[in-house]
């Protein structure tokens, strides 16, 4: 193996010395030397010996193109890379559209878009892609957690550590720590007290002591936490994925759900939660604190929480069973060829609400790019048209029953062009507090384990997600 | 800018962002001395005894580093810092040397040694962290270095420590492939491990040095199954991937008799699309009748171990990370039975709602899915309709799946679905959308004609892409069965006269030239409108009439022929060389003249040729002969170190190989245990599969020591158990499990009363026990003890957990009164001592049973663990799942308690 390795080294090093000699006589030392200096260190390319590792380097680049963050888990791979990115960027209309798996001569490159960020990974070899998508998206949610937001300015504020986070998240290419409480542990989180505390005594943000998290069966939940006020609080949200034909018949409707927690108690607790009505539920996935098995017999959520916010359980009511409508939609859109202009009218109304109401109620309509202006009224609520998006946003707020909201009115359209033969469809935006759609309920919440007695609530919520109303 | 800049000086610029910074920077200044005075002064920050200065300036270098400027020049004055007090610091300063240490590799040898220092702390976590930053210098000359690290961190106590000599095993392996056999051994000693935090690590390591030596998984396959769901999730992905390939080399095809079946019946319709070739079907009728005739041979039974592996995956589907849940689905559909891939779907269709690029991955993986097995995604077949919101790429993944998906009963609905789509305003999207329609047309006979009439409604639409899109599908379809559709030849010669897209307008004259026999009486008249308004079409009509004019000409001359020769010198005169170049080629083609040569002759066969029909097909066909899931497969090609996914072989190799070696003295028990087993079977089985799915509720994960069943054990067990049933086989494993379990217990219970040891196999506890540390033989001055919760009734007091101790005496000297002291406990806890130990030889070992009653509580007891010599502090804190009462029920109470 080493004989070969070096017989490689020195017919690379000729060609390389042939090359000089045809173009500059005069440089043949000193490019011999760079060389030689590379050539020791990347004693292995990867294009010649297998040498596999997951993710290779991190780029992040914001919507202009710019790659404000590099990192390299191993070797350093040139920022060149991002060429075919970038043209696969041009090519595509809108950043959705990006392939999120690319090929490169040399590299594979796989990239998420988030918040107008793109995170960019250079891979060698094979590799799950979802493994690096899931990966990224962690990452992308790990900086959501600690500054509140992902954005170009937050992680240039924040560059170390973001650095550091990168470094602990991944080793080698391989996911080593991601749970959150874990890191925050190991590189705690910025906030202005502290941050003030630490230029005042010349502290730091990483944690004295490292942590046992990590160590331990529970990974996720670090041990000697303490409050004054133990609380454990637990939002069920769901969202209605609805496809509503032209004539108001459900096309397909669908509910996803989710119960987002926010524990805060002492100690080991062990938390068993019950529902009124578990059948509901045939197509769950879970935080990994939930222990499956007693999920598979029982029916009931038994699990350590994580300390502090996360995601429970996520929950998909399929199409298959019948999923409550809140609202139905009466609308007609027309586009008149002589004349170049349209009409428009849409009326929506309560329909299952389970007798609550609906507030936030938004319609959302992507004109054709024939359409110039609106010249609408409506009943209640206020409409903005946006000509350069085509967007026409009718926000309707509380949805009365007596008085039902309507916006009606004429679109003026482009003259000489032909009329669009498409209709657009309506994305409705909506939110019913203190009800879940689907009929879920908690029952009970028990806590074992500790002495005192926490303070309880569940919440729930019912949203639009993707609702959408065909015309 | 120049106020955050100003901002960001004050601060030392350890926050800075983007221009304001440029100055810092050695690269990209352009006037040199400014360059040194700023690098100076990071050297001087760097020098100072203030750990806040050196701190400034690390954060300044490591912004530097993260923009991917250049800070080589550092590298002395930072590597000073590498044994620096200040734990922040000491992190900067690894990232740093990780970075430039292959450059700088002189210079980098000099932090070495503070690394072999950290190799020694007591502290694992130093430990670890020190061979992490250690394994990431890339540089040659410390291979053998961290060779010996690696060695030594592998047989370290700490599993943290021995997870981190995993994730450094390929990092050497990168750097010098020459140490692989010796990594192997390295590798082979810990996948031995039987702790869930290493375990997905040192997997990883074996796919990147070793994969192709699947020998040395079966000895850890059973094991590895059985921790699986602890595993970390990044893990869990690597040992499912990697176990699929072990499968399909271990196991046989589930699926034989299957396939025998389906041949017979004719179910198998749905499988094999009426678009797949005769020719195909009899050779894989060929390949059937042979595997069938094997099945034959041999009924097929599941090997035990296959059905573990489907069994302990199965719940992961579940996992919150789309990778595991992609993962699993994988190796079902690789190595599930048929009847049972179905489950995966559910799983798959809720990925749907996570973000667009997993969206991406998993509709593609659908895609290849649903070609074999249309059945499992029909139910599912409305989360595949399409929003307008939806990014083209997942657009048009969700209309191949619908169309994989189409089939006679269900065909209305998508073409309903089909229609709305085509009114989008996303133009790519609608012409996939009539690509489609064109695929279902071929697919399905019935709905041909619909599609068909649909497609030429369209030929109306204003859209020049869509009217070409369903111009050059109608062609497609067209070519297939060109008789039966001479009325739709002649409705778009008619749209001759409307349409105005060249590309449209070419494949209509290109249509009505190849079949102008089926319509004789229009095509000359088409030619003449063509003829009258050749100078103002585009050049690829032009082309198109001149073809139309020379397959006229070779058909119907008589009608024709001055038409031609009146094209042919219009093009002659034409702008376009490329016109002018076909003209003359086809006047010499079909123009029969002296100088013309025997290509003429032939000019009808050239011309009139029969072409073949288009095949219209899902790329995503034969694409499941790379692994699912796998970046070959979302490339269609195979990526640089793809592990091929090995076909089933004929026939099963020895299974034994998975057994585990139990030290001799064993042997002869676990045999008694087995015959005593043997009778009371059915309750035994019969219990153990209904309270199946309840066990280790609290994620019990070291059943690993379970897999200690003796090789010679075996063999009698399948010798006696030949006349078994089937279903049998299937819970053979558990039982395995099971009976190793109490083998297990039986070498710790042996001084036990055998009453209750009776007792205990009726409630045998449903997975194996897992062992405690109470006192470590170097801390224990050779003293070591282990505990368990034995999961018995503590017979003196039963609110009391059992919990049962080991004593082992390492040491040369005999130790004496073992007891229990000075017992500290919350309120309400009771302990119940075990009684005197009075003589430990050295090198045996003593058991013992003491009761706690935690009160329902994870407080921990603390006592004093005492000998004639020394006195030791220790805790026993129990785990949630452990704290145990015993019930009595009876038969019927428990059968009722289980149905809730």
């Amino acid at each position: 193996m080493n004989q070969s390795q070096g017989f490689f080294k020195d017919i690379q090093i000729s060609c390389l010395v042939v090359g000089w000699l045809l173009s500059n006589t005069a440089s043949i030392i000193l490019s011999f030397r760079v060389w030689g200096g590379q050539s020791m260190t990347d004693s292995a390319p990867s294009w010649f010996f297998y040498s596999a590792e997951m993710i290779h380097s991190l780029f992040l680049i914001n919507h202009l193109g710019d790659i404000f963050l590099e990192k390299h888990w191993k070797s350093v791979i040139s920022r060149s890379v991002c060429d075919y990115f970038f043209e696969a960027r041009e090519k595509a209309v809108d950043p959705e559209n990006v392939p999120p798996v690319l090929q490169t001569p040399h590299h594979y490159l796989i990239s998420i878009y988030r918040g107008k960020l793109f995170f960019l990974s250079v891979i060698q070899t094979e590799v799950p892609p979802l493994f690096v998508i899931e990966f990224l998206h962690r990452v992308a949610d790990t900086f959501q957690d600690y500054f509140g937001e992902c954005s170009e300015s937050v992680i240039t504020d924040n560059l170390v550590i973001v650095y550091e986070l990168l470094e602990e998240m991944l080793d080698n290419g391989f996911p080593l720590a991601t749970e959150s409480n874990v890191l925050k542990e190991m590189i705690r989180p910025p906030n202005i007290l502290r941050s003030v505390v630490n230029t005042l005594t010349g502290g730091s943000n990483v944690g004295e002591t490292l942590p046992q998290g990590q160590l331990s069966n529970i990974p996720w939940r670090r041990a000697g936490v303490k409050y004054a006020n133990n609380e454990a609080y637990f939002d069920v949200t769901e969202e209605i994925d609805a496809i509503v034909d032209k004539s108001g018949t459900t096309v397909s409707a669908e509910i996803q759900g989710v119960i987002e927690a926010c524990v805060k108690l002492s100690g080991m607790p062990d938390l068993t939660m019950s529902f009124m009505n578990p059948r509901l539920l045939d197509d769950v996935s879970f935080h990994p604190c939930v222990r499956f098995r007693r999920w598979e017999s029982e029916r009931v959520l038994s699990f350590i929480p994580p300390d502090g916010n996360f995601t429970l359980m996520t929950y998909h009511i399929s199409s298959q069973n019948l999923v409550a409508i809140p609202v139905y939609v009466k609308q007609s859109i027309n586009f008149f060829e002589a004349g170049s202009c349209g009409r428009l009218d849409i009326t929506i109304g309560p329909k299952q609400t389970m007798g609550k109401t609906v507030e936030d109620l938004k319609v959302t309509i992507h004109m054709p790019k024939a359409v110039l202006n609106a010249n609408l009224t409506a009943t209640q609520g206020n409409y903005t048209y946006d000509c350069t998006t085509k967007m026409l946003v009718w926000d309707i707020g509380k949805l009365n029953p007596q008085k039902l909201p309507n916006l009606r009115g004429s679109l003026s359209m482009q003259t000489g062009v032909p009329n669009p033969e498409e209709n657009p469809s309506l994305n409705i935006d909506l939110k019913i507090q203190q009800l879940a759609i689907s009929g879920l309920k908690v029952s009970r919440l028990d806590m074992y384990g500790e002495k005192y007695k926490p303070f309880k609530g569940v919440k729930y919520v019912t949203k639009a997600g993707k609702f959408q109303v065909r015309t | 800018m120049s106020a955050s800049s100003a901002f960001n000086d004050e601060k030392g610029g350890s926050s800075s962002v983007g221009e304001p910074e440029y100055g810092h920077d050695p690269a990209s200044g352009g006037i040199f001395s400014s360059d040194y005075k700023r690098h100076d002064d990071l050297k001087e920050m760097l020098d100072s005894n203030k750990d806040s200065l050196k701190l400034e300036a690390m954060k300044r270098i490591v912004a530097m580093i993260a923009r991917g400027k250049n800070a080589s020049d550092l590298f002395p004055a930072v590597v000073k810092n590498v044994a620096c007090k200040n734990i922040e610091v000491k992190k900067l300063v690894y990232v740093y040397l990780v970075r430039y240490a292959e450059e700088q590799q002189d210079l980098a040898l000099l932090s070495i040694s503070t690394f072999q220092r950290g190799l020694k702390d007591p502290n694992q976590l130093i430990r670890a962290s020190a061979l992490r930053v250690l394994s990431s210098i890339r540089v040659t000359i410390i291979v053998p270095i961290m060779m010996l690290a690696i060695k030594e961190a592998a047989s370290d106590m700490s599993p943290y420590v021995r997870k981190t000599a995993a994730h450094a095993i390929p990092k050497l392996y990168s750097l010098d492939p020459e140490q692989k056999d010796q990594l192997i051994e390295v590798i082979e000693k810990l996948l031995a491990d039987k702790t869930t935090l290493v375990a997905g690590s040192v997997v990883m390591a074996f796919e990147e040095v070793c994969p192709e030596r699947i020998d040395l998984i079966h000895k850890n396959y059973r094991k590895l199954c059985n921790l699986l769901i602890d595993v970390e999730e990044w893990g869990q992905v690597v040992i499912i991937n990697m176990l699929t390939r072990y499968a399909r080399t271990q196991f046989l095809n589930p699926n034989i008799n299957e396939s025998l079946l389906e041949e017979g019946g004719s179910g198998d319709k749905t499988f094999y699309g009426s678009d797949e070739d005769e020719d195909e079907d009899e050779e894989e009728k060929e390949k059937k009748a042979e595997v069938a005739a094997m099945a034959k041979r041999k009924p097929y039974v599941m090997d035990p171990d296959h059905r573990l592996l489907l069994r302990n995956t199965k719940p992961l589907l579940q996992s919150r990370n789309a990778a595991v849940v992609m993962a699993v689905a994988q190796l079902y559909f690789h190595l599930a039975p048929k009847a049972e891939v179905g489950v995966i779907a559910k799983a798959l269709v809720r990925l749907l709602r996570s973000h667009s690029e997993v969206q991406y991955v998993v509709l593609q993986n659908v895609a290849t899915m649903s070609i074999k097995r249309r059945g499992m995604f029909e139910p599912y077949l409305k989360s595949f309709y399409i929003r307008s919101t939806d990014p083209t790429q997942i657009k048009v993944l969700k209309l191949e799946v619908l169309t994989n998906l189409a089939n006679e009963t269900n065909i209305s609905t998508i073409l309903r679905e089909f229609q709305t789509y085509i009114k989008s305003m996303d133009k790519d999207f609608v012409a996939a959308t009539i690509q489609a329609i064109g695929r279902c047309a071929t697919n399905i006979s019935e709905v041909r004609d619909t599609c068909l009439n649909g497609l030429v409604q369209l030929l109306s639409n204003r859209d020049e892409l869509v009217v070409a899109e369903s111009v050059v599908v109608i062609k497609k379809l067209l070519q297939m069965q060109p008789e039966k559709h001479s009325d739709i030849i002649k409705h778009m010669a008619k749209l001759t006269d409307n349409i105005q897209v060249p590309m449209a307008r070419a494949s209509i004259l290109w249509l009505i030239g190849e079949y102008c026999e089926h319509v004789p009486k229009i095509a000359p008249d088409v030619l003449r409108k063509m003829a009258k308004s050749f100078t103002n079409e585009e050049d690829i009509v032009k082309l198109q009439i001149i073809n139309l004019a020379a397959k006229l000409y070779l058909t119907n001359s008589k009608q024709t022929k001055l038409l031609t020769q009146y094209v042919l010198n219009l093009a002659k005169y034409d702008q376009n060389y490329d016109i002018r170049d076909r003209a003359r080629f086809i006047r010499q083609l079909i123009v029969p003249t002296e100088k013309s040569g025997a290509l003429s002759k032939y000019a009808k066969k050239l011309f009139l040729a029969l072409k073949p029909a288009p095949v219209l097909e899902s790329p995503f066909k034969d694409r499941d002969h790379f692994q699912l899931g796998s970046l070959s497969h979302l490339l269609n090609a195979k990526a640089g170190g793809y592990q091929e996914l090995p076909d089933w072989p004929e026939a099963a190799p020895d299974p034994s190989v998975r057994n585990v070696e139990v030290p001799e003295w064993t042997k002869c028990s676990s045999r008694e245990k087995r015959k005593e087993k043997k009778v009371e079977k059915p309750f035994y089985t019969d219990s153990e599969g209904e309270s199946g799915p309840t066990e280790s509720a609290d994620s019990e994960s070291d059943s690993a020591t379970g897999s200690e069943s003796s090789s010679g054990s075996e063999e009698s067990g399948s010798g006696s158990e030949s006349e078994e049933s089937k279903e049998a086989s299937e819970s053979e494993e558990e039982e395995e499990e099971e009976e190793e379990e109490e083998k297990k217990k039986k070498k710790k219970d042996l001084k036990k009363p055998v009453q209750e040891r009776v007792f205990l196999q009726t409630i045998a506890p449903s997975s194996t026990l897992k062992s405690y540390e109470l006192l470590h033989r170097i801390t224990g001055e050779g003293l070591s003890v282990e505990y368990c919760f034995s999961r018995q009734p503590f017979s003196p007091d039963a609110n009391m957990v059992a919990v049962q101790m080991q004593f082992t005496n390492n040491a040369s000297s005999d130790t004496k009164n073992l007891h229990i002291e000075d017992v500290k406990l919350q309120s309400g806890m009771r302990v119940k001592e075990f009684p005197e130990i009075e003589l430990l030889p050295a090198g045996e070992t003593a058991t013992a049973v003491m009761g706690i009653d935690f009160c329902d509580s994870t407080q921990a007891a603390n006592f004093q663990l005492c000998t004639h010599t020394r006195k030791f502090f220790v805790s026993i804190q129990p785990p949630v799942g452990e704290l145990m009462r015993p019930v009595f029920l009876t038969e019927n109470e428990f059968k009722k308690e289980q149905g809730h």
